[in-house]
């Protein structure tokens, strides 16, 4: 494809560059930020004179940021290998096998992708809240693993849909039970989509908020983003401390990104495409 | 949508595929709805967490109900307030607005790149698509609390209109009656307009390349060859990327809770922020649930609509 000039590609890197910059930049001042002195005023994009991580220290023993980590691992430890099971076992039927009425089993899950939490949370405080299930992580683990339900059962359906009918086909003859077919021979290939599933899976269990902020009023129960949020409300002047803990929060699903981002990156996009 | 190539399968295979049918056809005797035992479980939360609680709302929607003592049939009576109340109607304005700044300009802008960038071979956009897709992974909340600094009264964005000298122009953005909404709605174009450019390159790349040459030779310029090969070849991808953005601008309760919170006044008041301020701190729990299930036919209409629109253009 050598169809451009070389202008073009100039123009084309530098307009990329201008917007790679306005991406970091918000990143790089709160950065910045978290690395002055605590308690100083801070103003906009500054280079600390000394590179202080006592922010850090602060944010997470004293304003409790550790607590709050711990917390929304417990909620995703919950949420994402529940999702996995459960949408393998619905996808491997809704995929592979004819069921009648299949398809409108699967157009129903679909459907459930355009629920907004808005949607569902005003009852599920008070319903849970019957069940004593509110200032519960088990509450939010079950309300999340719903609410992601439609996209995980819709992907790994398209998953199985593409693996050859000729496998499972195969298997059958040879007098291998429906269950034996998932667990032998689908499943291990089925790993790199149950891997990214299980990656987004953890990003939108990271991220929630206002289902936490709803479901958990006790905020020494809080997760990182819920904690972060309240924290705001109460200390908006501390811009370090408030700095160091918003990359704590950050930080998590980060790290994860750096070392996956081929599946991040597939994921979101053919999710946002197949969904 | 654009459909999936088909599996790749070696024709001995699909022949085998064939016979084992017939065979297996025979001795069937298993109930065709065993298959359910599988779907059961996923069937049952997604039933009982979701959609139930969706449908609860619509019933709580027709009550007038403070949370605590018995609730009072009223019909469609909140469905009438929302309409009256100048602060719902406006909230849902608000969300319309912001639909422009979380869905057009990202669009455009991802458009706009796409165009400059379809005909040549990108090395290096690994390190590009990496930095653009950061937006979309960390929590909107983390975000909100970011922009909330940089738009502060000693962020980044007042110090740098100071070095430039137009000390005129700086303010409390987020505090300021005219300009909270737009900084609001900017922080929805920061995040989003990495991805729908992500979205259209990817698309990009299943044009034949032939294509881009055989406009060139054909004489057209840039903008032509925009127009006539990369838009029309997009169509699946633009219609994905209205439908995500839309979803977010309506649905933007985290980025609105911690910049604004709705101030000042009401100007960047939204349903989401009204449905939980209604229900748990008014204690107006039916309008609070009618609102939602208004907030959620306003979207599952504009996905249905663009879906419908995009289908049967194709």
């Amino acid at each position: 494809m050598n169809t451009a000039t070389r202008q073009e590609r100039w123009s084309g890197y530098a307009l990329l560059t201008v917007m790679a910059i306005a991406v970091v930049i918000p990143f790089l001042s709160v950065f910045l930020a978290s690395l002055q002195p605590a308690g100083t005023p801070v103003v906009g994009l500054t280079w600390p004179e000394r590179w202080s991580w006592d922010n850090y220290e602060q944010a997470w023993s004293v304003a409790g940021f550790s607590d709050l980590i711990q917390h929304s691992l417990t909620i995703a430890v919950g949420v994402v290998p529940a999702s996995l099971v459960l949408a393998a076992l619905a996808g491997y039927a809704l995929g592979t096998m004819k069921l009648p009425g299949g398809n409108a089993v699967a157009a129903f899950f679909i459907a459930g992708l355009t629920i907004p939490v808005e949607l569902i949370v005003v009852p599920l405080y008070f319903d849970l809240r019957g069940l004593g299930l509110t200032n519960s992580y088990l509450g939010v683990i079950l309300v999340e693993i719903a609410l992601f339900m439609p996209f995980s059962v819709f992907w790994m359906r398209t998953h199985f849909q593409s693996t050859p009918p000729s496998l499972v086909e195969a298997a059958r003859i040879d007098g291998a039970s429906s269950a034996t077919i998932l667990l032998r021979i689908l499943l291990p290939l089925a790993r790199p989509s149950l891997m990214t599933l299980g990656l987004l899976v953890f990003m939108w269990s990271w991220n929630q908020f206002l289902l936490v902020l709803v479901l958990i009023q006790d905020t020494t129960k809080h997760t990182a983003p819920a904690g972060l949020g309240f924290f705001v409300g109460q200390n908006s002047t501390d811009i370090p401390t408030l700095a160091a803990g918003t990359i704590i929060v950050m930080l998590p699903i980060l790290i994860l990104f750096v070392i996956f981002q081929r599946s991040f990156i597939a994921g979101l996009l053919q999710g946002a495409m197949k969904g | 949508m654009p459909s999936r190539p088909p599996v790749q399968q070696p024709p001995d295979v699909r022949v085998r595929t064939t016979e084992v049918r017939v065979q297996s056809q025979a001795p069937r005797r298993r109930s065709p709805y065993r298959g359910y035992v599988y779907v059961l479980p996923a069937f049952a939360i997604y039933f009982c967490f979701a959609v139930l609680p969706a449908l609860h709302t619509a019933y709580l929607s027709l009550f007038e109900w403070d949370g605590v003592t018995l609730g009072d049939w009223v019909g469609l009576g909140n469905y009438q307030e929302i309409f009256q109340d100048s602060i719902l109607r406006r909230s849902v304005l608000n969300a319309l607005v912001l639909v422009v700044f979380f869905s057009f300009i990202p669009i455009v802008v991802g458009l706009a790149m796409t165009g400059l960038l379809a005909r040549f071979r990108r090395p290096g956009m690994g390190a590009y698509r990496f930095l653009f897709m950061l937006p979309q992974v960390v929590p909107l909340v983390a975000v909100g609390v970011t922009w909330r600094w940089l738009y502060g009264d000693d962020g980044l964005v007042n110090q740098t209109f100071r070095a430039v000298g137009l000390d005129g122009v700086t303010r409390a953005w987020l505090g300021d009656f005219g300009a909270a909404l737009i900084a609001v709605g900017l922080v929805g174009t920061w995040v989003l307009s990495g991805l729908c450019m992500m979205l259209f390159l990817s698309g990009v790349q299943k044009v034949d390349p032939s294509l881009y040459e055989a406009a060139r030779l054909d004489g057209a310029g840039p903008v032509r060859e925009f127009v006539s090969v990369t838009l029309p070849h997009l169509r699946g991808e633009i219609a994905v990327a209205m439908t995500v953005t839309t979803v977010a601008a309506l649905a933007s309760f985290d980025i609105v809770y911690v910049t604004t919170n709705g101030g000042p006044g009401e100007q960047t008041t939204v349903p989401g922020l009204l449905v939980y301020r209604l229900a748990f701190s008014e204690g107006k729990v039916g309008l609070a649930a009618a609102l939602a299930v208004v907030l959620g036919c306003l979207i599952l209409g504009i996905v249905y609509l663009i879906n419908r629109l995009s289908r049967s253009e194709s």
